[in-house]
């Protein structure tokens, strides 16, 4: 019951908070759409199992590559297996590696950027040598490098794609922390005699959330791409789990033959899912940079 | 006999329209200057005096609109005709001043480029050396060494590209010269050799020239007739004498008492007091009401009409004729 | 200070970041858990097998030992002038030198980057342009919705289906080769097929490689291209708001100078140091397409060489890529310091 509560007023600050988006012009309908696009994504993700026609993971359950009909509307692949349930259920592996690769740059790269601007000086500057110089290198080709050294796994993709984005976050947060330690009230709180670390936190911090919300958004999109292509190249994750980025690899031999509908399906969800961050984060970034606004 | 004008304003209301509504930046607008008279407008800003210097050359910016009236130079509607007939008239029957010379030039390009792109768009039959020969002179009659024609305008002082710009709005012989706050960006020195060489070449080329400023002291000075505005309306139009001896708007009044003078000693700054109103939902009736110090009721619900007290003299306010009470 | 001076000394600044980033590689392959030597035999190995291949690759000697062996192999002029390349160390498949492979590989890669860049940018700027200077209006919009679609799709989908669309329903191009494989590619002068046809003066060739180039850069231009119409888009917009393009139309020059000759022009500059740090993202989708389109250039090699487990292959092709954009970006840098003359002084 407490738990119904908790997510009643949760929902309660939130509605409100949404619908004074759609004022806020074009960009607000982008966070929208993008909002309920990726919404709808997860919870289809996590109701799928409960839902689909049949086992994803079932082989036979129909004719090999039958193309989409009414009894199974996205066909099946060259297992026999019905293509709507694997779309249904696929969306888990891509979701996890996003979020924890996520969570890893965040947890990394925020700390390291708000402590390495605030302190300055030659540890600033080296950091930011090391950092620019792997911001510069080729992201997928880290991720395949790391990859390939760490094997497969949902934890092993979610490193390498975060040792890819750190660098983003490290940057801007320390492009934010550098104008703002300069301002007046965090000089006042310095001159009173408060802590470096409570500066650093209650008020330097806060004014940083804002531009990594967006970042965050724009990661979590390019993690999704990413994840598909280290899938892709055979990095992936080697467990008979529904997984858009397998389907697309598997759905790639069957191209020769004709059969189109084992790749086209996956491969559409996971523009929607990518298209959905992105637009979160267009959206959050036009309104938190109103140059253009006349 | 009077001359034709060259430039003739009926009733002009611009308006920009946003996101967040209609602001009318220009309403009942009407004026008209001759070939070889100073025309300024004063106003401070959000007057609305840029917005109609733009709309003479129709380049207000988006989301402006030119919403009613008449624009006539030399006679033709401007707003009847296409933009390619537009342009035809831009730079070479009128020509602009922009206000901040640091920012009016193109930084990529040598300044002699600019000229010759300018003489060659106009007359296409001109070659580029004959173009170029012309900027020389141009340049010349500037104080501007002919050897610099290869330079590029980072390598000029703001004094320097002002004069540039001048060269160039005068380089195809212009019937009407709009000068925006062509001074604002420099400091005083310059300013004066700045606006004697406006003088001086439109005493020699013969052009009507529009002095846009917030500075009243430089208008006062300069031009044959003034138009002040305020919040987008015309508030007084009368010739220079005029003005001088006769000031019958309380916001005009205002503006010549706030202007320090230098032999008396001991002075206090005087100012109008608040701040003008915010054009999305303009005050009901005189848009001066809440600043004046002779408003009555009938300010503050009615729009006072524009009218003319005699020699040419137009104001728009209920309390003209009497004096000033201070 | 002049073109020339700013050259070198840009020059000089890449050394210590080319340092750095070979260090970085260097640090990488050593840092991650696992033995690369165990690993390559996938456990499989006797101790002695283990050994012997350390030995031969030099993987026994203390790290201090192996970086420096590293860094002088790649500096080794003697070593680059004998095989027309440098000494990345050996293979641990067929102890081959990496350096030949990676040269010989790369050719098709950096073909491969040129015409998919050429394509994005065309698209991505022309598109752009148009799209601002219809600003807001359904154009503006359709551009942008396209252009943040194009970027959303993962670059592999995209050539599968161009694949699936004109290679299997409507039999039009080939697929895997970098020419058709009843032609003799031309002769080897810089390794990039169409060039070397035009080299040779034969426009059969010239065309055919061309065909087998279009579907790969057109799929990778597409998805970059996303990117680069926003890019525009953005710089365009502010650049267009400046006085000057206003006082450009105020002097009545036509439309079309002020759109390319004033705002373009200027705009251009910060596009291109975007595009210049967008080529780091242009080789990760390189990677990808030549895997689906297996062409034969070092993403395939990459990618081959982690099914195989073989790390200093991969090692060496890592520190090609950096070399690559090391590269690139130091062109970028000095054609910006060409394009404004701002920037010398």
């Amino acid at each position: 019951m407490n738990e119904v509560k908790i997510k009643r007023s949760i929902l309660a600050r939130l509605i409100p908070r949404l619908t004074s988006l759609t004022k806020r012009g074009p960009s607000g309908w982008m966070i929208i759409v993008g909002i309920v696009i990726v919404s709808a994504l997860v919870i289809m993700t996590v109701i799928g199992p409960y839902v689909s026609p049949h086992d994803p993971s079932a082989i036979l359950v129909g004719p090999i590559r039958a193309p989409p009909s009414l009894q199974f509307p996205m066909g099946t692949n060259h297992l026999g297996q019905d293509m709507l349930s694997r779309v249904l259920c696929g969306g888990s592996i891509m979701l996890q590696v996003a979020a924890f690769s996520v969570l890893i740059c965040f947890i990394i790269g925020v700390p390291i950027g708000l402590f390495s601007s605030y302190v300055g000086g030659f540890f600033d500057s080296a950091c930011s040598l090391v950092i620019d110089a792997l911001y510069a290198f080729p992201g997928l080709v880290i991720a395949i490098a790391i990859a390939a050294m760490l094997g497969p796994g949902v934890i092993n993709m979610a490193l390498s794609i975060a040792v890819v984005y750190i660098p983003s976050y490290f940057r801007i947060v320390r492009s934010q922390v550098l104008s703002i330690k300069e301002l007046a009230y965090v000089e006042a709180a310095r001159a009173s005699g408060s802590k470096w670390y409570t500066i650093l936190f209650r008020y330097i911090f806060p004014n940083v959330i804002p531009s990594i919300v967006v970042v965050v958004t724009i990661n979590f999109a390019d993690a999704i791409l990413t994840a598909a292509g280290l899938t892709f190249i055979g990095l992936g994750v080697a467990v008979n789990i529904p997984d858009w980025g397998w389907d697309l690899t598997k759905g790639r031999e069957l191209i020769a033959s004709g059969t189109w509908w084992v790749i086209t399906f996956p491969g559409i969800m996971i523009i929607l899912l990518a298209l959905g961050f992105t637009f979160i984060g267009e959206g959050l970034s036009e309104l938190l940079n109103p140059k253009l606004q006349r | 006999m009077k001359n034709l004008p060259i430039l003739e304003i009926n009733s002009l209301a611009v308006d920009y329209r946003t996101s967040r509504g209609t602001i009318r930046a220009v309403e009942d607008v009407s004026f008209s200057i001759e070939k070889g008279k100073t025309l300024g407008l004063a106003g401070e800003s959000g007057s609305g005096k840029s917005t109609l210097g733009l709309s003479i050359i129709r380049l207000v910016p988006y989301p402006g609109v030119i919403a009613k009236g008449h624009i006539k130079i030399g006679g033709t509607d401007i707003l009847k005709l296409s933009e390619n007939e537009m342009r035809s008239i831009r730079g070479r029957k009128v020509a602009y001043i922009f206000q901040d010379p640091m920012t009016s030039l193109n930084p990529v390009k040598r300044i002699g480029a600019h000229f010759v792109e300018l003489i060659c768009t106009h007359e296409p039959t001109m070659k580029k050396e004959e173009a170029f020969d012309r900027a020389k002179e141009v340049l010349k009659n500037l104080g501007i060494l002919p050897e610099r024609i290869n330079d590029y305008p980072h390598q000029f002082s703001g004094g320097m590209r002002q004069r540039i710009m001048i060269g160039l709005a005068i380089a195809l012989n212009p019937d009407l010269v709009i000068a925006d706050e062509p001074t604002t960006a420099l400091d005083v020195i310059v300013q004066a050799k700045i606006l004697d060489l406006l003088e001086s070449l439109r005493k020699i080329y013969g052009m009507a020239l529009i002095l846009v400023s917030h500075d009243l002291s430089i208008i006062l000075e300069r031009c044959d007739e003034i138009i002040v505005m305020y919040a987008g309306h015309m508030v007084e139009y009368a010739t220079n004498i005029e003005l001088h001896r006769n000031p019958q708007h309380p916001y005009t009044q205002g503006l010549l008492r706030s202007i320090p003078n230098i032999e008396l000693s001991d002075q206090r700054l005087s100012a109008i007091p608040g701040s003008p109103p915010n054009m999305l939902n303009p005050p009901k009736g005189c848009r001066f009401w809440l600043r004046c110090p002779q408003a009555e009721k009938e300010c503050s619900t009615k729009e006072p009409p524009l009218v003319n007290i005699g020699r040419n003299h137009f104001i728009r306010c209920f309390r003209h004729g009497e004096e000033d009470s201070q | 200070m002049g073109l020339r001076s700013y050259i070198i000394t840009r020059i000089l600044l890449t050394i210590p970041t080319l340092l750095l980033l070979l260090s970085m590689v260097f640090l990488f392959m050593r840092v991650l858990p696992g033995d690369p030597v165990y690993l390559h035999f996938e456990k499989k190995a006797t101790p002695e097998q283990v050994e012997q291949m350390r030995h031969l690759l030099g993987l026994d000697k203390p790290l201090w030992t192996q970086y420096i062996d590293y860094l002088l192999g790649l500096v080794n002029f003697r070593y680059f002038l004998q095989h027309g390349y440098p000494n990345l160390g050996k293979s641990m498949q067929n102890y081959e030198p990496v350096g030949g492979q990676v040269f010989s590989a790369f050719p098709a890669t950096l073909e491969l980057a040129i015409y998919s860049m050429l394509i994005a940018s065309v698209m991505g700027i022309l598109l752009g342009v148009i799209s601002s200077k219809s600003y807001n209006s359904v154009l503006d919009h359709l551009i942008r919705g396209l252009g943040t679609i194009a970027y959303a799709i993962p670059v592999f989908f995209l050539g599968i289906m161009f694949q699936l669309i004109f290679g299997v329903y409507l039999h039009w191009l080939p697929t895997g080769l970098r020419i058709n494989p009843n032609v003799q590619p031309p002769a080897h002068i810089t390794g990039l097929y169409t060039l070397d046809s035009l080299l040779e003066g034969n426009l059969f060739k010239f065309f055919e490689s061309l065909k087998a180039l279009l579907l790969p850069s057109l799929t990778l231009g597409i998805v970059l291209s996303g990117m680069f119409i926003r890019l525009t888009r953005t710089n365009m917009l502010e650049t267009l708001r400046l006085d000057f393009v206003t006082a450009a139309r105020a002097r009545g020059l036509k439309e079309s100078t002020v759109t390319y000759g004033y705002a373009l022009r200027n705009a251009f500059l910060p596009i291109l140091t975007m595009m210049g740090l967008q080529f780091a993202m242009l080789l990760g989708g390189a990677i990808l397409t030549e895997t689906t389109f297996s062409w034969p250039g070092l993403g395939s090699y990459i990618v081959s060489r982690i099914n195989y487990r073989d790390y200093t292959a991969i090692q060496g092709a890592v520190v090609m890529f950096g070399l690559f954009v090391t590269l690139v970006s130091l062109v970028v840098d000095i054609l910006y310091a060409y394009f404004d003359p701002r920037i010398r002084l």
